[in-house]
């Protein structure tokens, strides 16, 4: 048993335990950053882009430095039907560093190495097991026979949490309808042919996001990510739609790579690796206590996710929590007081912050999302069919308005009441 | 077009580094008996729970890790999940 106690120990080397784990070096504290795999990321999955916001802050010369991917410069949002993709497409040079595609292998180990160089002990390779509790308070952590101690243990351990729970700060487990399952391929393709392909020049990317066909119309979407050598393929599908519906993600993967949108995209190109990973997707209703006497949780573990479908964040809300959970440490060892009341710091940090203001803003997000199941299939069929008329010249000698054709296309799959609401509930909503 | 890949040829991609030892994952097959529906058996990314002759048969030597069984399965207790020792397991090396 160790005798020395630390300031902090941190539980996990994603974006926001680096971020903790920099952000009280950087302040002179004595802090431990453990992390399970064999380097920072080798366990982490992201779609992925990167929202700059917070990097800038914490790291302001970050963009010489850190390993990023591409530049984002073009945004697409599609509705897809099994033959069709609908897309609104907007490609700007008023993105200077807005977001970043980033590829988590490479992007973790350069933000846990941050941490190294400010001063803080890193140890990969090491599982955290439990936490070491004395007197209901949590002291410290256990890997296997070795107990470590500090004053406080920051939680950010992702999604998939499990130490909330043994702190008692999470009192059930994790809900079906608020998590997703996000799975992706990976596919490698020369740096030049992804630019051709995207009408792309140098370090600009692009990012695609996809409703409908890709999730078979359940509650979901896809993404495509243009990284620099590869491009990130996936999609998320909720974990409550197929409790309900005997449906494979894995299946749903290789039917996504050949849609007819997709397959002349990624053709030619050499699958690497094939990744799952959950996201957490409940928005601010699902957030679990994250203070506790001796305990903070930040980043996914807290559930700090917000996905609107065109925009889709937890990076930087992750690494904005674990600097809000550092300050927090920061003060609390000032007061001397590592108890829930000497810890209180931290939610006042983030209510006060984008990080809870956005979360409450969206907070009626998810349901949306889940509640206008229109979205995911009636929607992309309605756009098909109304485009595919729109768009074919036929010559017949006894030809249809347009708006004709619209309303026939509406008959069967949607009232102009169904559309006012949904529209209505979206624009409250998102 | 090219055919799609079966879940052996994209895990035979990844890297992984398997703890011969020690399952991470732990299957009561007496508590999935009486479970309907085995959710687990398609929403696997990995398709590792499969039913063979009417028992789950889990192997934990492919798992990506995600946690996907343990929030799906309805039975409580079912599903004894942990990560997997340090160092052991997925390997991603993009991510």
């Amino acid at each position: 048993m160790a005798e020395e106690r630390m300031d902090a120990i941190v539980v996990g080397a994603g974006p926001a335990g680096s971020a903790a784990a920099l952000t009280l070096a950087r302040a002179g504290l004595e802090v431990l950053l453990v992390e399970r795999g064999t380097t920072a990321g080798s366990k982490n999955m992201t779609g992925g882009r990167l929202y700059t916001h917070a990097l800038q802050r914490l790291v302001p010369g970050y963009r010489e430095a850190a390993p990023l991917e591409r530049r984002v410069t073009r945004e697409l949002v599609t509705f897809l039907t099994a033959q069709s993709a609908i897309s609104l497409d907007f490609q700007s040079g008023r993105f200077e560093d807005n977001s970043y595609t980033v590829l988590r292998a490479r992007f973790d180990p350069w933000l846990a190495e941050q941490a190294e160089a400010a001063g803080a002990m890193v140890a990969t390779g090491v599982k955290v097991d439990d936490l070491v509790l004395e007197h209901g308070r949590v002291v410290g952590i256990r890997c296997g026979e070795d107990e470590m101690l500090a004053n406080v243990v920051i939680v950010a351990e992702g999604a998939n949490c499990l130490l909330p729970r043994k702190a008692g700060l999470r009192t059930r487990e994790m809900s079906p309808s608020h998590m997703g399952t996000g799975v992706k391929t990976t596919i490698e393709l020369p740096r030049q042919v992804i630019e051709d392909r995207f009408h792309l020049t140098g370090d600009e990317g692009a990012c695609q996001l996809f409703v409908g066909d890709v999730t078979k119309g359940l509650p979901g979407g896809g993404f495509l990510y243009t990284n620099g050598d590869c491009l990130s393929l996936g999609l998320v599908i909720t974990v409550e739609a197929m409790l309900k519906n005997p449906v494979r993600p894995a299946d749903l993967m290789e039917a996504f790579k050949q849609h007819p949108a997709i397959a002349p995209i990624i053709a030619g190109g050499k699958v690497v690796e094939y990744s799952a990973h959950l996201v957490p997707e409940g928005g601010i209703g699902m957030m679990p206590q994250v203070t506790g006497d001796g305990i903070l949780v930040a980043g996914d573990a807290a559930g700090l996710v917000l996905n609107l479908g065109y925009t889709v964040r937890g990076m930087d809300f992750a690494m904005a929590s674990g600097m809000h959970a550092a300050e927090a440490v920061i003060d609390a060892k000032a007061a001397g007081d590592f108890a829930k009341a000497g810890l209180a710091g931290y939610e006042r940090r983030l209510k006060e912050s984008f990080v809870l203001k956005e979360l409450e803003l969206y907070r009626n997000a998810p349901h949306f999302i889940e509640s206008t199941p229109r979205m995911f299939g009636t929607y992309p069929a309605l756009l098909e069919g109304i485009l595919g008329r729109l768009f074919t010249v036929t010559g017949t000698t006894e030809p249809v308005h347009f708006m004709q054709a619209a309303r026939a296309e509406l008959k069967g799959k949607a009232s102009v009441w169904d559309l006012a609401t949904d529209a209505w509930k979206g624009v409250r909503a998102l | 077009m090219t055919k799609p890949m079966t879940i052996e040829d994209r895990l035979g991609l990844n890297k992984f580094v398997v703890d011969e030892e020690h399952a991470h994952i732990k299957v009561n097959t007496a508590i999935c008996q009486t479970c309907g529906p085995k959710p687990c058996t398609w929403a696997c990314p990995a398709l590792l729970y499969n039913l063979v002759g009417g028992e789950i048969k889990f192997d934990y030597a492919g798992c990506l890790e995600c946690g996907t069984c343990r929030v799906i399965c309805p039975k409580p207790g079912a599903i004894d999940w942990e990560y997997p020792q340090g160092t052991f397991g997925v390997h991603f090396r993009y991510g």
